[in-house]
């Protein structure tokens, strides 16, 4: 019984939540003695107005795609993984590890060997919580987040003593060797006289994502396991009718959630940053919560989605870096889009399909 | 006018002031934010000095986080900002990536060296300043004990521990010095709440004078010894006024006129190294009307000697980040 066409579902109830969220940060702004329209002008010039910016939307983009697909894998099999900030976390150690001890002979190989191993350590941080939830019931939101902690506690540690450069104030490790340099849109897309993408971030890892997308549509919707993972969501008493087996379900899908939260680290801590300092993941994992709902789940919605986030992160950049705003506003406002679009969705939700109804029933 | 010749206009008005704004300097400040009355601020208020003295104007920007050091530093370099002004030790990785990219753009970063032929860095000899604080934190305790609150656990604040340590042993070689760090990340530098527990702590164990070398953290170490009443002593910028009569003397790092010299240097700033020690007054200790009535004739002679004898080269107090060891402390 949709009430709704689809189209407003997926496309109408995101767009009035970030128009409404939009309203109330211009509100803001302006109580600051700020032009709202220059701050949006700004927005949209720093993060589409050329190669250079799109190159970094495109970076956070990248990001927010893998911790977006990586909640939603999850969600699928309704397990709300909020873990993926640590998951990441995790990744980047097994990227750092892979990229400084390995002698990698080209980046080709490198990427395969660093994904692996990003992919193993954010898996095998989801792995306990998954275990604990499987097999004793553990709530997979309180430990997932306890992990989170987990993660930056066994960082900062390894950070402050076995994989820092001895007599440096920075908690990081050594640059990585020039063989695991992954290549960046400048290098890929500039020939000759033009250079497009200057010094901006953007990776090969983006298509790495996209690959990621497809990879998650097609397990979720075409094959035997996506369909067990989808049943389990749906109930749990069918799926256990039907021969499936919830805990295997279970460790299944956070172990593939894990592994693509995991899988982030190639983009910031291999492709951009080369070494791991301490506050690499920056907030991209609890990002991916908003993407994967506003998303609906779908990977092509979280590709959308988390470009529009990219867009947001990249734009609130440049507003701290042209308008004296306090950084804490920036936040605000951020937080504000969060909420809009992430927990407040019956607040558009509810009259809008209170009108569709109506006019439903004023057609017959 | 349709919505997309707005856009235009408005993006071409955006073009212009962005324009105007070239070959202005650029400040860049770390994450403890501009207002941590520290380090920060101290550099906050040279950047005012600066425009207050000239009428100019300068970018600045408080990052969020690590990721945006290098974006920061590429979009003033970009807008034709020039010297692009960076406090704190953080920013030498990102520099010495961007520096080669903007040969025309002058840098200047304070606490680390980058070696680049377009860089300024200024480094202070933050043990001599400690050293004389050290020295008249010895000689104010009556119990025979004193203390050091460092923010985050790195070379650079054990050098300050270190410095302080040996001038408190110079005037009194019984004397007990506790060094406590407040922790081994970022977080660190604005945790006044862990700096007045450490505070506590080191009272409980007899400390009656505390020095704090922790940014924003060291507004909880102040405010606890005031009320303890026991002294303390600032950091960085002159804290002497944020409980007058309580706070000894506020060791002196002049991260102001750092930043002031290299706006008012503009675009011929000169490049290289740049140490800032008690000779040429980098460092030193805050003497004003909040302190006066506490810090004796004795305690000025003694650390004024001290100076000058800093500024002939005939003392000469030991580095901690030189070999990262202290001959007066252990961590």
């Amino acid at each position: 019984m949709d009430v709704m066409p689809k189209w407003a579902d997926v496309i109408l109830i995101p767009l009035i939540s970030i128009l409404l969220a939009a309203i109330l940060s211009a509100f803001l702004l302006l109580s600051m003695g700020q032009n709202p329209w220059d701050a949006i002008v700004m927005m949209v010039e720093g993060s589409f107005g050329s190669s250079y910016s799109w190159g970094y939307t495109l970076y956070y983009t990248t990001n927010f795609i893998f911790t977006g697909l990586a909640v939603s894998v999850a969600f699928h099999a309704r397990l709300f993984n909020i873990g993926g900030e640590g998951q990441a976390v995790l990744g980047g150690l097994g990227v750092a590890l892979a990229c400084l001890y390995v002698p990698w002979p080209h980046w080709t190989v490198a990427v395969l060997g660093s994904a692996t191993a990003a992919a193993l350590f954010g898996a095998a941080w989801a792995f306990i919580p998954a275990i604990l939830q499987a097999k004793r019931g553990s709530h997979i939101v309180i430990t997932t987040i306890m992990f989170n902690f987990i993660a930056a506690g066994l960082l900062n540690y390894l950070l402050n003593g076995p994989i820092k450069v001895p007599g440096s104030m920075e908690l990081a490790t050594a640059k990585f060797p020039e063989p695991t340099h992954l290549p960046t849109f400048e290098e890929l897309f500039s020939f000759g006289e033009t250079s497009l993408f200057r010094a901006a971030p953007a990776n090969v890892t983006f298509f790495i994502a996209i690959a990621a997308c497809f990879a998650v549509w097609w397990l979720i919707w075409h094959t035997r396991l996506g369909y067990e993972i989808r049943s389990l969501g749906h109930s749990e008493t069918a799926a256990k009718y039907a021969g499936i087996s919830p805990t295997k379900i279970i460790m299944v899908a956070m172990l593939i959630s894990g592994a693509l939260a995991g899988m982030m680290a190639i983009n910031n801590v291999q492709g951009e940053a080369e070494r791991l300092v301490l506050d690499n993941v920056a907030g991209a994992g609890f990002i991916g919560i908003a993407v994967a709902l506003m998303g609906r789940n779908h990977p092509f919605g979280i590709l959308l989605a988390a470009l529009l986030f990219g867009f947001l992160y990249q734009g609130g950049g440049e507003i701290a870096l042209w308008m004296s705003i306090p950084s804490e506003m920036i936040e605000v406002i951020q937080a504000l889009i969060i909420l809009f679009t992430g927990a407040l969705d019956q607040l558009v939700r509810m009259p809008l399909e209170r009108l569709f109804l109506s006019l439903r029933r004023a057609k017959t | 006018m349709t919505l997309m010749q707005k856009f235009l206009g408005a993006s071409a008005a955006l073009a212009l002031t962005a324009g105007t704004a070239a070959a202005d300097p650029a400040i860049l400040f770390d994450l403890g934010g501009k207002f941590d009355k520290s380090f920060n601020e101290s550099a906050y208020n040279g950047a005012e000095r600066w425009a207050a003295e000239t009428g100019g104007s300068y970018a600045e920007v408080e990052i969020q986080s690590d990721a945006q050091r290098e974006q920061a530093i590429r979009r003033f370099a970009e807008s034709g900002a020039n010297p692009i002004v960076m406090a704190g030790f953080s920013w030498a990785t990102p520099l010495a990536e961007v520096a080669a990219d903007y040969p025309d753009t002058k840098f200047a970063i304070i606490d680390m060296v980058v070696d680049a032929p377009n860089v300024r860095s200024v480094v202070f000899n933050e043990h001599e300043g400690s050293y004389l604080v050290g020295m008249m934190a010895a000689m104010a305790s009556e119990t025979g004990t004193v203390s050091f609150v460092g923010g985050m656990d790195i070379p650079l604040i054990r050098k300050f521990a270190c410095g302080f340590a040996q001038g408190a042993a110079a005037v009194n070689p019984d004397i007990t010095v506790i060094a406590n760090m407040t922790g081994t990340t970022p977080a660190a530098w604005n945790d006044p709440v862990k700096g007045s527990e450490l505070t506590l702590a080191q009272i409980s164990q007899g400390s009656d004078v505390v020095f704090a070398a922790a940014g924003g953290t060291g507004v909880g170490v102040l405010q606890t010894a005031a009320d303890e009443d026991i002294l303390s002593i600032g950091v960085d910028a002159n804290q002497n006024y944020l409980h007058p009569g309580e706070v000894l003397t506020s060791m002196l790092k002049r991260v102001d006129n750092a930043v002031y010299d290299a706006m008012t240097a503009g675009a011929d700033l000169e490049t290289g190294f740049n140490v800032m020690s008690v000779a040429n007054r980098g460092v030193g200790f805050a003497m004003d009307a909040n302190n006066e009535p506490i810090v004796s004739y004795d305690m000025l002679e003694a650390a004024y000697g001290a100076a000058a004898d800093m500024a002939s080269g005939e003392l000469s107090v030991h580095d901690y980040t030189s070999d990262e060891s202290c001959p007066a402390l252990d961590f």
